[in-house]
């Protein structure tokens, strides 16, 4: 029993990826992207502007530990040597503890600008649900920012408000889209903004005999309320994406792609990876503009 | 670029709104502040952007709701000594 | 004129019986999941402190966020009010209010009548209310009671970066981690919480003569915290602040019921 109730049920499981069609050999510029989340950790290793490797992980309580693990579970299974790292760009929460990083630039213009490369030109509405924050980004064709939100003083639609439910109603969090869909019927959103007070709400439904289904179905919901707010400040226009941890939990973003009346762009790479796509991408264009690293 | 800085929880929206084409990086909101919300800084937005910009610090940005208030009392609010001081017109908060 | 006045709070449901202007009897009891139980059982053992039955009662005045669940209330009292004329009852002199509840902090203006000027709300946000320092007690492993005592006892002062109680947890573990008294954790819980209550007050107007009801009233923490933010020398609290707006409730009830 102790044994269970010490369970993380917030934990997912972190992953990496080379493209072996890709020889590192015959690349100009390699460039490194580093975005130190609350929550995750990413590492994007780019060739030339593609993507060549990168990883996904949890972020540790060290950032620059984080970011270095990160690196290097980027390049485990590869044979490119970090020497051969023209630059590198960290981002994220922990981006001035990003040890190998030659500069940083801010998560906004890295989401944006890796939500254009992951999800195609077309991309003018980014929303990024992270661990601890929220960002609503709106870009122009080229992943210029053109107005932009970001929240992360409130935990409500964050991804630590999800895992503190998760934690609350004993389901692990990848498990959570699927379970809010088991019930009959849909019930109305957990009406508390706050976390704090949505917690003490679930306790009264449960109570009330309520299933663990229906109250996860209830706050996603408010979730994606929520979400949809925040987005609706800056304003949804077509095409539109969704990047971050929370993109993988269909419980929220089919209840927000009700809200907001369109589909969410679909991609082949990690939602989670926008950021440290970005921050490569930008590492790229400086050095081509001349300004990287001597 | 609209860079809305703040946010919104249970109790409302706070948001101070920084229109940067409009911004000129002059200072003068920095001045007008008597809490020191606001600097001017290289774009931290907009890593190709040479001019500097007017951003809410770090420091402030979660809790404009209560730096501000002083400024905002509750009845015979006058104009916000940021939004008066700011001569391109960059500025504007959203309570 | 006998009146009752009932609070319907988040956490706690608090009815003061009042004889000619003199309290006669309290009763508290646990808001929980059913408020109508709550509403019951706190009246019920008002009434029998004060030695009465209901039906001695010339009205009921019914105040807090689950005042429409008192249905033995004939008479509906604003909360805004209700705190008004607690502060006016207590300490006549007052001219600002707060009241820091479980769920809700709010500050208000009165005139030497107790009535409303001015008044500053924060709602549904556990930053500045009482649930706040509940949840960083739970993240210290403390009784919620030692947290006040225990801050008094500290004299640094460090920042804490996060507004969101749910964010503010997790700081509140990396103190801890980072082996930091937690005497000076506790301060800082407090002083973060008294300066969010303390911006509400600046929006109406701070003057030297400030009353405090709520049941935060009764943590002396949150109290010491609340003078240094506000560079005030005393705050008048009750001596059972949670019933301030039950007390607000009876007189409104008594007013307006002749």
């Amino acid at each position: 029993m102790a044994e269970e109730a010490r369970r993380e049920f917030w934990r997912w499981t972190e992953s990496n990826w080379s493209n072996p069609d890709i020889d590192w050999k015959g690349a100009k510029i390699v460039t490194l992207g580093i975005d130190v989340g609350s929550v995750s950790s990413q590492a994007v290793v780019m060739t030339d502007g593609e993507i060549y490797a990168y990883s996904n992980m949890r972020t540790g309580s060290d950032s620059p530990e984080s970011a270095r693990n990160a690196l290097n579970y980027a390049l485990e299974g590869t044979d490119l040597p970090e020497s051969r790292i023209d630059y590198c760009i960290g981002t994220g929460y922990g981006r001035v503890n990003v040890p190998m990083a030659d500069r940083t630039v801010t998560e906004i213009a890295c989401h944006a600008r890796g939500a254009n490369f992951i999800y195609g030109p077309e991309v003018r509405t980014v929303l990024d649900v992270g661990g601890q924050d929220c960002k609503a980004i709106q870009c122009d064709e080229r992943g210029k920012v053109t107005n932009f939100l970001m929240n992360d003083k409130c935990a409500a639609g964050t991804g630590r408000g999800m895992e503190v439910f998760a934690d609350l109603l004993s389901v692990p969090i990848d498990e959570v889209g699927e379970r809010s869909f088991q019930v009959k019927e849909e019930p109305a959103p957990v009406s508390s903004t706050c976390v704090v007070y949505a917690k003490s709400e679930a306790t009264g439904l449960l109570r009330k005999g309520w299933s663990v289904e229906e109250v996860l179905a209830a706050y996603c919901a408010a979730m994606a309320e929520r979400i949809y707010s925040l987005v609706e400040r800056v304003g949804v226009i077509p095409e539109f994406a969704i990047t971050g941890g929370m993109a993988k939990n269909r419980g929220v973003t089919e209840r927000l792609m009700k809200k907001v009346g369109l589909q969410a762009m679909k991609t082949r790479w990690d939602t989670q990876i926008a950021g440290a796509v970005g921050a490569a991408l930008f590492g790229y264009a400086l050095v081509q503009k001349g300004k990287g690293r001597k | 670029m609209l860079a809305n800085y703040g946010y919104k929880d249970g109790s409302g929206e706070y948001f101070i709104s920084i229109d940067t084409d409009r911004c000129d990086g002059c200072g003068d909101c920095v001045r007008a502040c008597p809490y020191g919300v606001l600097e001017i800084m290289e774009d931290p937005n907009d890593p190709f952007r040479e001019e500097p910009v007017a951003v809410v610090t770090e420091a402030e940005r979660k809790k404009i709701k209560y730096t501000c208030g002083p400024c905002k009392p509750v009845t015979n609010r006058p104009v916000l000594p940021c939004v008066a001081a700011c001569k391109p017109g960059a500025i504007s908060h959203s309570w | 004129m006998l009146t009752a006045g009932i609070d319907c709070g988040a956490k706690n449901t608090k009815t003061v019986i009042l004889k000619d202007g003199k309290i006669v009897g309290k009763g508290q009891n646990l808001t929980g999941f059913d408020q109508a139980e709550a509403i019951k059982a706190s009246l019920e053992a008002a009434l029998k402190a004060a030695g009465l039955k209901e039906e001695d009662l010339d009205h009921i005045g019914g105040t807090g966020s689950g005042a429409a669940e008192i249905k033995q209330a004939d008479i509906k009292v604003n909360d805004i009010k209700a705190m008004a004329k607690a502060a006016n009852y207590f300490f006549p002199g007052s001219r600002t209010v707060t009241d820091v509840g479980a769920e809700e902090g709010r500050a208000v203006k009165i005139d030497e009548q107790g009535k409303v000027v001015d008044f500053a709300i924060n709602e549904k946000c556990a930053a500045g209310a009482g649930a706040f320092i509940e949840a960083m007690a739970r993240a210290l492993e403390l009784p919620l009671e030692q947290m006040g005592p225990l801050a008094l006892t500290s004299d640094k002062t460090i920042p804490m970066n996060a507004q969101c109680a749910i964010f503010a947890e997790s700081e509140v573990v990396g103190l801890i981690h980072a082996k930091t008294e937690k005497q000076d954790i506790s301060r800082a819980i407090h002083d973060a919480m008294a300066s969010r209550i303390v911006s509400m007050i600046r929006r109406i107007g701070v003057n030297p003569d400030i009353a405090m009801i709520g049941g935060v009233g009764r943590n002396p923490g949150f109290v010491e915290s609340l003078k240094r933010e506000l560079e005030v020398e005393r705050i008048y609290v009750p001596e059972d602040p949670e019933f301030g707006a039950a007390v607000g409730a009876a007189i409104v009830a008594a007013e307006e019921g002749r």
